[in-house]
C-alpha cells in the first residue's frame, strides 16, 4: 500500500484512539484517586456512561444566551480533535507535521479556552462570568511558561515541530536526562495541572460555586454540548500526558510502519498514560486547593523552572 | 502614460478633489464624494503599491514646482508594502465614513472632518513615497495636523481639548527629534536625497545619535512606552473610522521610519541598536495589555492594545536588527518580515475593531462597556465582525494575528543562533513576554466581546441598539475579509514582504528568499505550519462532528429555559458579570503595577446592619510607572512658563522690540555660523 495512505489511515487511527482513550483516563484518575481515599469509587468506564447518557439528554439553553453558546461546544471539541491530529501519539513523523508545530498545538487550544470562556458569559450568569475570568487569567498566567518550555525543547531539538523534537530526544538518550529537558518538564506539569483543571489550581470533583474554575464557566450547559465539553476537556488532558510522555521519554513512540511497533507504541502510551494518572492521582490526594490569589505564585514557581531550563539548555549546548 | 503613471495621478489627484469637495459640498452628496475621493485615492495606492511590489519597478517622481524646494518622489519596496497598508484601512475606512460621519450632521463640521480626512490620507501616502527629508518632514506634519484636527471633531465632549494637547504636544516633541535627526543625516540640507543620505559617511558617534533620535521621534509616533501616554487619550476622542485609520495606520508610520532610517539609509548598525527596539517593544507590548485590561472604556481598551502591538512589531524588527548586527542575514530578514506581517496585520484586525466599537458607540451612544450587553443579538454583523477580529488580535489560529506571531516566536527562537550569553538571557524572556502579552490579550479580548456584546443589556441604551447601515458594515466586512486572507495565506504574504526589503542596503538580498511552500516553511530555522491546511481540517470537522452526532443518535431536543439562580426567580442585568469584576484576578496579581486604590461605602439599613441599603464602589488605579516619566519634566514646563509668562507685557512696543531683536539675533547667527 501507498506510504502516503498508511500515513493517513494512522492519523485517523491516532486521533480515534485518543477520542476514545479521554473518557477512560478520566476515569482513571478517579478511580485511582477513590482507592487512595479508602473509597471503592466508580468503575474505570464511568465517564463512557456519562457521556452516553448526557448525548440521550435533551439539551436545556438559557433565554438569554445567543448563537454563540450552541456554536462554542463544537468550537472547543473540534480544537482539541485537531490537536489530537497534530501531537505523536503513537508514530513520528506524520503527515500533518507540517501543518502545526508545538505553538499551534498551544494556541489551537488557546481558542477552544477563548470560545468557552465567551460562552460562560453569554447566559448572564454570574458563576459564569466568575469561571471566565478565572480561566482566562490562568490561561494568560501559564502561556510564558509554555511559551518557554516549548523554547528548551526547541533549542535542543533545533525546531519546533514535535516530530523533529520526538526523533531527536530518541537519536540522542543523553538529552532527555539533561538538565534542560528535565526543568522543562517539571515547567510542564504544573502547566498540565493548570491547563487540565486539576488540584490544586482548580478542583474537578468540587460543585461548590465560589472555588469552581472550570466548572462554573459550563455550569449552563447540559446534554450534548456539556457531553462534548466534557469529551474535550479529557482530550485535552490526555494531549498533555501524551506530551509529557512522548516529547520527554519519547522511547516506545514508533518510527517504522510496522505492526509490531505501532502495538508496542500503544502499550507504551498506556503504560505512560497509567503512570501519569498515578502521579496525578497520588498529587491530588496528598495536597488541597489553593487560594485562587496563590495560584500565580504556582506559576511563577514553573515560570522560573522554564527560564532555568532555557538558559541551561543553552549555555550547556 | 503607463499603467504605474496612471495610479500615481490618481492617488495624488483623487484626494485633493475630496478636500475640495468637502469643503463644497453639503449633506450626503458631500460625504458621498468624500467618501468617493477617499475610496479612489486608497484603492489607487493600494494598487501602485501591489504593481510595484509584484513587478519590482521603482518609480520617481521629481516635481519643483514647490517654490523653495525639490518634492521628490519614490517608491521602493518598502514604500509599495505601506501604500498596500495605507491603501486597504484608507478603502475601508473611507466607506465606513459615510454612514458613520451622518449622525454629525447638524452637529459637528462635517466640511472640516471630510477635507482632513482625504490630507491625511494624502500626507501618509506621500510620506512613504517621499524621497528626500524635507518632502517628508512636510508630509508627516501635515498628517499629524490634520490628524489633530479630527481628533477635535468631538470638541465640546469632556477630555477632547486635552487629549488634543497632549496629542500635538508629543507629536511636535518628536517631530523636534525628526528635524535633528534628519540634519544629522543630511549634513544641514535637507533637500538632500535619501541615495545622498545612503552614501554620506558619518561617524559612529553621528550615526548613534541619529539612531537614537530617530528611536525617540518615530516612537512617539507610534506610541511605544513610555512615549505612548498621548495614544489612549487621543485616539478614542477621535471619530470612530479615523481612530481606526489613527491606530491603524498613522502609528505604523513610526514603524515606517524606522524601518527607513535603521536599515536603508543608517544600513543597519551596533547590536545595541537592536537590542534597545527589541526591549522597548518587549516592555511596550505588556504595558500595553496590562493597561487594557484595566480599561471599561471600550475605545481606550483598543488604544492600549495598539501599544501593545506596536510593542510586538518592535519586538520582530529588534530582533532582525539584532541578527544583522550579529551577521545573520537570514535570521535578520525574518525578524523584520515578522514585524512587516505584525504591521499589516494589526492595521486590519485593529481598523476593524475600531470600526466595530464605533458601530457599537454609534447605536449605544456610549464608550463605558459597563453599560453595553447583549448587543449580539441586536447587531448580529457588527457582533460577527468583531468576534473575527478579536480572535485575530488574541493570536487565536487560523487568523491573522497568529500567523505573524507565530514568525516573531520563530525568530525570538533563533536566537540561539547567537554565541553571546546575554543574548542567551535576553530572547527567552521575550519570548516568554510575548507569550504572557498574547494570553492576556485574550482574556482581555473575552472581557471586550464578552461583556459589549453577550448576555443581558446592562443599560436601556443598549436594550433599544440597532445595527449599523450598510455602508459601516461594508467597511467592517472589507477588513473582516483581509484578515482572514492574511491569516490562511501567509506562504504567499511572506515571500512578498520578502521582496518589498529589495534593494535595501542593511538587508543582504539572499536573505530574502522565502520558499511558496504551502506549509510555511521558514528559513534559518525549522519550524512549520500551514494556517490554511489547518483551517481547511478544522472546518472540515466542525461540519463532521454535528454530522455524526446526528448519525449516532444523538439527542436533538432543545428547550429554552431561565439562567439557573440558585432558586432565585428572574435575573435582571445587575446580576452579571462586568468587566471590572472580569478583570479583578489580574488586577490583583498585578498590583504592583496598577497599585489600585479602592474605596468602598456601605449604607446599612437603620434596623441592623446586616441588611444594606446601598454599596457603593469606587477604584482606580494609579499609573505610577507613566507619572515618573512626565511629572517632573511638567513640572519643570509649568515652571518654565510661569517665569516666561513676565515676558508678556500687553505693550506693542515691547512686542516689537522683542522681534526686531530676535531678527537681528537671527540675522548675526547666521553670518556668523557660515
Amino acid at each position: 500500500m501507498n506510504v502516503a495512505v498508511i500515513g493517513y489511515a494512522l492519523e485517523a487511527a491516532q486521533a480515534t484512539l485518543a477520542l476514545l482513550l479521554a473518557p477512560g483516563l478520566v476515569g482513571l484518575v478517579r478511580w485511582m484517586k477513590a482507592r487512595l481515599q479508602n473509597r471503592r469509587g466508580a468503575p474505570v468506564w464511568q465517564p463512557y456512561w456519562e457521556l452516553a447518557k448526557l448525548f440521550q439528554k435533551e439539551v436545556v439553553v438559557s433565554s438569554n444566551a445567543s448563537w454563540l453558546f450552541r456554536v462554542a461546544p463544537f468550537i472547543v471539541f473540534t480544537s482539541a480533535v485537531a490537536v489530537t491530529f497534530l501531537v505523536p501519539i503513537l508514530a513520528v513523523p506524520l503527515p500533518f507535521d507540517g501543518v502545526g508545530d508545538l505553538l499551534v498545538v498551544v494556541y489551537l487550544l488557546l481558542l477552544g479556552t477563548f470560545f468557552l470562556s465567551l460562552a460562560g458569559l453569554d447566559p448572564g450568569s454570574p458563576f459564569g462570568g466568575m469561571g471566565a475570568s478565572r480561566e482566562m487569567t490562568v490561561a494568560a498566567l501559564a502561556e510564558p511558561t509554555v511559551a518557554l518550555a516549548i523554547f528548551a525543547l526547541a533549542l535542543s531539538a533545533g525546531s519546533t515541530n514535535l516530530g523533529q523534537i520526538v526523533a531527536r530526544t530518541m537519536a540522542d538518550p543523553a538529552a532527555a536526562m539533561s538538565p534542560g529537558h528535565l526543568l522543562a518538564f517539571g515547567a510542564l506539569f504544573v502547566v498540565t495541572l493548570a491547563e487540565t483543571g486539576r488540584l490544586p489550581i482548580d478542583n474537578p470533583a468540587t460543585h461548590l460555586e465560589l472555588t469552581m474554575i472550570h466548572e462554573a464557566m459550563i455550569l449552563e450547559y447540559s446534554g450534548r454540548y456539556l457531553a462534548l465539553i466534557e469529551w474535550a476537556a479529557a482530550l485535552k488532558l490526555l494531549i498533555f500526558f501524551s506530551l509529557l510522555g512522548n516529547l520527554f521519554v519519547p522511547w516506545g513512540v514508533s518510527v517504522v510502519l510496522t505492526p509490531v511497533a505501532l502495538a508496542v507504541a500503544v502499550v507504551s502510551l498506556l503504560a505512560k498514560l497509567v503512570v501519569l494518572a498515578g502521579v496525578v492521582a497520588v498529587l491530588e490526594t496528598r495536597i488541597a486547593k489553593l487560594r485562587l490569589f496563590r495560584v500565580p505564585e504556582l506559576l511563577s514557581v514553573s515560570f522560573v523552572l522554564a527560564l532555568l531550563a532555557v538558559t541551561s539548555s543553552f549555555l550547556l549546548r | 502614460m503607463t499603467f504605474i503613471d496612471l495610479l500615481l495621478s490618481i492617488l495624488l489627484g483623487a484626494y485633493p478633489i475630496g478636500v475640495a469637495a468637502a469643503l463644497g459640498a453639503r449633506g450626503a452628496l458631500g460625504r458621498g464624494l468624500v467618501a468617493g475621493c477617499g475610496l479612489a485615492g486608497a484603492l489607487a495606492g493600494f494598487g501602485l503599491g501591489a504593481v510595484c511590489l509584484g513587478t519590482g519597478i521603482v518609480p520617481t517622481v521629481s516635481a519643483p514646482f514647490l517654490p523653495l524646494t525639490g518634492f521628490a518622489l519614490r517608491v521602493d519596496g518598502l514604500s509599495a508594502f505601506f501604500l498596500i497598508v495605507i491603501g486597504v484601512v484608507g478603502a475601508a475606512v473611507s466607506v465606513y465614513g459615510f454612514g458613520y460621519s451622518a449622525a454629525y450632521e447638524g452637529r459637528y463640521s462635517l466640511r472640516l472632518l471630510g477635507a482632513m480626512l482625504n490630507v491625511l490620507l494624502l500626507s501618509l501616502s506621500v510620506q512613504v513615497m517621499a524621497d528626500n527629508a524635507l518632502t517628508f518632514l512636510m508630509a508627516w506634519e501635515a498628517m499629524s495636523l490634520s490628524a489633530y484636527t479630527m481628533v477635535l471633531t468631538e470638541h465640546d465632549r469632556p477630555g477632547t481639548i486635552r487629549a488634543g494637547h497632549w496629542y500635538i504636544a508629543v507629536t511636535h516633541a518628536g517631530f523636534v527629534a525628526l528635524l535633528a535627526m534628519f540634519l544629522l543625516l543630511s549634513a544641514g540640507d535637507l533637500t538632500t536625497s535619501f541615495a545622498g543620505m545612503r552614501s554620506a559617511s558619518l561617524t559612529s558617534g553621528t550615526r548613534d545619535a541619529a539612531f537614537a533620535l530617530a528611536l525617540l521621534g518615530f516612537g512617539t509616533k507610534a506610541g511605544i512606552a513610555p512615549l505612548h501616554v498621548w495614544l489612549p487619550m487621543a485616539h478614542p476622542v477621535a471619530p470612530s473610522h479615523v481612530s481606526a485609520l489613527m491606530s491603524g495606520v498613522v502609528i505604523k508610520m513610526g514603524v515606517y521610519g524606522l524601518l527607513r532610517v535603521t536599515i536603508d539609509l543608517l544600513v543597519g548598525g551596533p547590536p545595541w541598536w537592536g537590542g534597545l527596539v527589541l526591549g522597548v517593544g518587549t516592555v511596550s507590548a505588556l504595558l500595553g495589555v496590562l493597561y487594557a485590561l484595566m480599561e471599561h472604556d471600550l475605545k481606550r481598551l483598543l488604544a492600549y492594545h495598539s501599544v501593545e502591538n506596536v510593542g510586538i512589531i518592535f519586538i520582530g524588527i529588534g530582533a532582525g536588527l539584532m541578527f544583522q548586527s550579529f551577521g545573520l542575514p537570514t535570521l535578520a530578514a525574518l525578524g523584520i518580515v515578522a514585524g512587516m506581517y505584525h504591521t499589516i496585520n494589526h492595521a486590519c484586525f485593529k481598523g476593524l475593531l475600531f470600526l466595530g466599537a464605533g458601530s457599537v458607540l454609534h447605536a449605544v451612544g456610549t464608550r463605558n462597556m459597563e453599560e453595553m450587553g447583549g448587543l449580539i443579538k441586536r447587531m448580529p454583523r457588527t457582533a460577527f465582525f468583531f468576534l473575527l477580529g478579536a480572535c485575530a488580535i488574541s493570536a487565536l489560529p487560523p487568523l491573522n494575528g497568529f500567523a505573524s506571531e507565530w514568525l516573531v516566536f520563530q525568530t525570538l527562537l533563533g536566537g540561539s543562533a547567537i554565541p553571546q550569553p546575554e543574548v542567551a538571557v535576553v530572547m527567552p524572556i521575550a519570548v516568554a513576554m510575548l507569550a504572557l502579552t498574547s494570553g492576556l490579550a485574550a482574556a482581555c479580548f473575552v472581557k471586550a466581546f464578552g461583556i459589549t456584546f453577550l448576555a443581558i443589556p446592562r443599560s436601556a441604551r443598549a436594550e433599544q441598539a440597532h445595527e449599523a447601515p450598510w455602508s459601516m458594515q461594508a467597511g467592517m466586512a472589507t477588513l473582516a475579509v483581509a484578515c482572514v486572507a492574511l491569516g490562511l495565506l501567509p506562504f504567499a504574504v511572506v515571500p512578498l514582504l520578502g521582496s518589498s526589503l529589495a534593494g535595501l542596503p542593511g538587508v543582504a538580498p539572499a536573505a530574502m528568499e522565502f520558499t511558496l511552500a504551502l506549509p510555511l516553511q521558514v528559513p534559518g530555522t525549522s519550524g512549520q505550519m500551514s494556517p490554511s491546511l489547518l483551517a481547511l481540517g478544522l472546518v472540515l470537522l466542525l461540519v463532521l462532528v454535528p454530522l455524526a452526532l446526528r448519525m449516532l443518535g444523538a439527542d436533538r431536543r432543545l428547550r429554552v429555559g431561565d439562567t439557573w439562580g440558585c432558586g432565585r426567580i428572574g435575573q435582571t442585568p445587575r446580576m452579571e458579570y462586568t468587566a471590572t469584576a472580569f478583570a479583578e484576578p489580574l488586577r490583583r496579581v498585578f498590583a504592583e503595577l496598577y497599585r489600585p486604590t479602592r474605596d468602598l461605602s456601605i449604607d446599612f439599613h437603620p434596623a441592623s446592619k446586616y441588611f444594606v441599603q446601598s454599596i457603593e464602589y469606587r477604584s482606580e488605579i494609579h499609573p505610577w510607572l507613566e507619572r515618573l516619566f512626565y511629572d517632573w519634566p511638567l513640572q519643570g514646563l509649568h515652571r518654565a512658563a510661569v517665569w516666561v509668562r513676565r515676558l508678556q507685557g500687553g505693550s506693542l512696543h515691547l512686542y516689537l522690540f522683542y522681534l526686531t531683536l530676535a531678527f537681528l539675533i537671527l540675522l548675526t547667527a547666521a553670518r556668523w555660523w557660515r
